[in-house]
């Protein structure tokens, strides 16, 4: 075995095109997010060329989906963007809900509603805490996990579930809210207004926080529809569109709520309308609690996807008897409807859209997934040209994306 | 005998610094930790407190890895160098009156070398990995460093001028006869220029660029681990502790208090320190980070300026009254 060959590495002297910088960040970095990986050209500080490379947390779940049952691939929706699984679930079932034409129950249509919002709350928490990070601010990213535990120990009320929830089910969601749990969020929505107030108080009227946002990232309206930019960061570009004002699903249609907007589309701007996002959900979560009507949490109609309590132990091979539900499940494809369709919902990042190819079959043919991730990372190579490294980094982090969505 | 007695000097400096570099990592994370809403260190002694000396002995006990590529030498001499040379800055500094080991007429200029030298050990590292994060954390370590270098001398220009000395005794003798017994006041501008170069030349944050975790990695000591790494951080602590002092030395009246304390006359001067440690901390929990190009803005365009202004001023008024 040869010793390898000691080398050196190339210093960049002047700006031409020999003398770049190639670095490739990630996809273990501490700031890309997961494992994103970003193929940087630099110059100096400043980057030439930036090419983002996905794919390290690819799971397949658009052919798993394809192998397994409406009701079974929900699990895999979890597992989408998990910082916000709920809104993911949501998504999901409203898709399912329509190929099958089944109706929701109004008082779980509130509940799906409010834990959306929830979800938006621990999602933009998150986000604030690790963009802020990115920049260098430590403190705030402790005080939003302060409140985003308050926030999962309410959905492990609600659910059981801290991270993967599963709790929406197609036709509407798994159990009732508790008392116990409507009185502990309202103690939160009380008290969250003011945290708000304490995270701008440190950052906002912060003179490196502004110099490090304000005019870095700008991405103007026209260009952020042409990337397919959804969400906070299109609507910081100031382009009106909320699904959950201009298509709404659920409960959206009763509450009242205003949809934030900027003007100018850079950081600043995402940013300042994430926040008051933040305050939007807090108003949204109060309607719902207000006007929870009382009525069953599943519809009637729903088909009867629950699992069954008992599996035989053995299925004889050929055999026309089937037992139980997950077996009938095999069995009642007359449920189902052929067809395509395509739902959007508007989940903390962006628009989550998905798309079913139906056979008839009680699987889908074919189920893709419009993650908003995937389409941000995209646009990350248009955003980040020219800036510097460090903007990068802001930039990843305004753009507000995860990984595990992206990949899928 | 006087070697002997110098030595003894010497070994009782070297164990309290090193004694307080441990302790202010530990002060540095339970003040971070109580402003951020969690303990910090609790598990190693009583409320964490033997932390410091866990860390120490794990640090020592690390496996020491050298990278397949590095330059070796190089690498090896890059931690030693910075602490060699914030150690040695420790030699001027009066902790009280006649508690200096070596009372030179050119102490200021002297730290001045030193800390320039450290720089070194901070660019070499960044060159030795032959990593491309340790690279780019170098040069923007070299960039920061001389810039910021700049604007400290020439902020203390200023107390040169009024104390009409580079000792650093009588530097805090002069301060006797001004408000307060300390230049703050008159030197007012001259202090804001200091402070600010303070926090960037010990690569603290707002202007923790060269180690900037999340564009980085770990910047020029992304390559480094164990005692290697730690040698790195024991150099950033005693170099913190060397502003400080030089901070309360220049602009805080050094040993001079409200009252003399009889048996401990260093007392005011460390607890001048510790204040400045505690400021150091405290930035280092409010503030976000600084980018690459503005701080170079802040310190050309802003501090060194602001410094000429302040000699100018300064030597204006000497002039006038003396």
């Amino acid at each position: 075995m040869t010793p390898p060959l000691k080398q050196t590495l190339e210093i960049p002297v002047a700006d031409g095109e020999a003398e770049r910088y190639s670095l490739r960040m990630g996809p273990q970095h501490p700031a890309t997010h997961g494992v994103l990986r970003v193929d940087l050209e630099l110059d100096g500080e400043t980057i030439i060329e930036c090419k983002p490379q996905v794919g390290y947390l690819h799971r397949g779940f658009e052919k798993l989906a394809e192998n397994r049952t409406y009701s079974q691939a929900l699990i895999l929706t979890d597992r989408l963007d998990y910082i916000a699984a709920m809104a993911n679930n949501v998504g999901y079932c409203l898709a399912v809900e329509k190929l099958l034409a089944i109706s929701v129950p109004l008082r779980a249509q509130y509940i799906r509603t409010l834990v959306c919002e929830m979800s938006r709350l621990c999602s933009h928490l998150l986000w604030l805490a690790t963009h802020a990070l990115d920049i260098g601010a430590m403190t705030v990213f402790l005080y939003c996990f302060r409140e985003r535990e308050i926030l999962l120990d309410l959905f492990e009320e609600l659910c059981g579930a801290r991270l993967t929830f599963s709790y929406p089910r197609i036709g509407g969601v798994r159990q009732d809210v508790t008392s116990y749990f409507i009185d502990e969020l309202q103690r939160f929505l009380d008290i969250f207004p003011s945290r708000i107030a304490e995270y701008e108080t440190l950052i906002d009227t912060n003179r490196i926080w502004l110099k490090r946002t304000v005019g870095v990232g700008v991405v103007s309206g026209d260009q952020a529809l042409a990337l397919g930019l959804t969400g906070a960061c299109l609507r910081g570009s100031g382009v009106d569109y909320d699904l959950r004002k201009h298509q709404p699903y659920d409960a959206y249609d009763q509450v009242e709520f205003e949809v934030p907007l900027g003007s100018d589309g850079d950081i600043y701007a995402r940013y300042r309308c994430r926040m008051e996002e933040m305050h939007q959900s807090v108003h949204i979560i109060q309607q719902c609690i207000d006007q929870l009507p009382p009525g069953p949490i599943i519809g009637l109609d729903a088909p009867d996807l629950v699992m069954p309590n008992k599996v035989p132990a053995r299925i004889e091979a050929g055999s026309s008897t089937y037992g139980t539900g997950l077996i009938r499940l095999i069995r009642d494809r007359d449920l189902y409807l052929s067809g395509d369709i395509y739902v959007a919902t508007e989940v903390p990042k962006g628009e989550l859209g998905f798309y079913f190819i139906s056979d008839g079959n009680n699987r889908p043919y074919r189920m893709h997934i419009r993650s908003p991730s995937f389409i941000h990372i995209g646009a990350l190579a248009t955003i980040a040209k020219g800036e510097m490294l460090a903007d990068l980094i802001a930039n990843i982090g305004s753009l507000d994306v995860v990984l595990g969505e992206s990949d899928r | 005998m006087t070697i002997l007695l110098m030595l003894v000097q010497i070994i009782v400096l070297f164990v309290l610094v090193m004694l307080h570099v441990a302790y202010a990592t530990y002060f540095e994370r339970k003040i971070i930790g109580h402003m951020q809403v969690r303990l910090g260190p609790m598990q190693v002694g009583w409320h964490g407190l033997l932390q410091p000396i866990a860390d120490g002995i794990k640090s020592f006990f690390k496996e020491d890895i050298i990278p397949e590529q590095a330059d070796r030498p190089t690498f090896m001499a890059a931690p030693i160098i910075c602490l060699v040379a914030m150690m040695t800055s420790l030699a001027v500094l009066p902790f009280a009156k006649g508690w200096v080991l070596a009372d030179i007429n050119i102490g200021l200029l002297f730290i001045f070398a030193m800390s320039s030298l450290a720089s070194y050990g901070v660019v070499l590292a960044g060159w030795a990995s032959n990593s491309k994060f340790s690279f780019l954390g170098g040069l923007r370590s070299m960039a920061q460093v001389i810039s910021y270098e700049i604007a400290m001398g020439l902020s203390l220009v200023g107390v040169m001028l009024m104390s009409g000395s580079l000792n650093l005794t009588q530097i805090v003798e002069a301060q006797g006869n001004s408000i307060l017994g300390m230049y703050l006041l008159p030197q007012c501008i001259g202090f804001f220029v200091f402070f600010i170069s303070m926090l960037a030349e010990t690569n603290r944050v707002p202007f923790d660029l060269p180690e900037a975790e999340t564009e980085l990695v770990s910047g020029y000591c992304t390559e480094y681990s164990g005692m290697r790494y730690a040698i790195f951080f024991m150099a950033e602590y005693i170099g913190m502790m060397v502003m400080a002092a030089i901070g309360t030395v220049c602009f805080l009246g050094g040993w001079n208090g409200p009252f003399a304390v009889p048996f401990f006359p260093p007392l005011w001067f460390l607890l001048k320190i510790y204040l400045f440690m505690f400021i150091f901390i405290w930035i280092r929990a409010t503030l976000p980070r600084y980018r690459y190009d503005q701080l170079m803005d802040l310190g050309w365009k802003l501090l060194i300026p602001l410094a000429l202004v302040n000699i100018v001023v300064t030597a204006c008024l000497k002039a006038m009254i003396g």
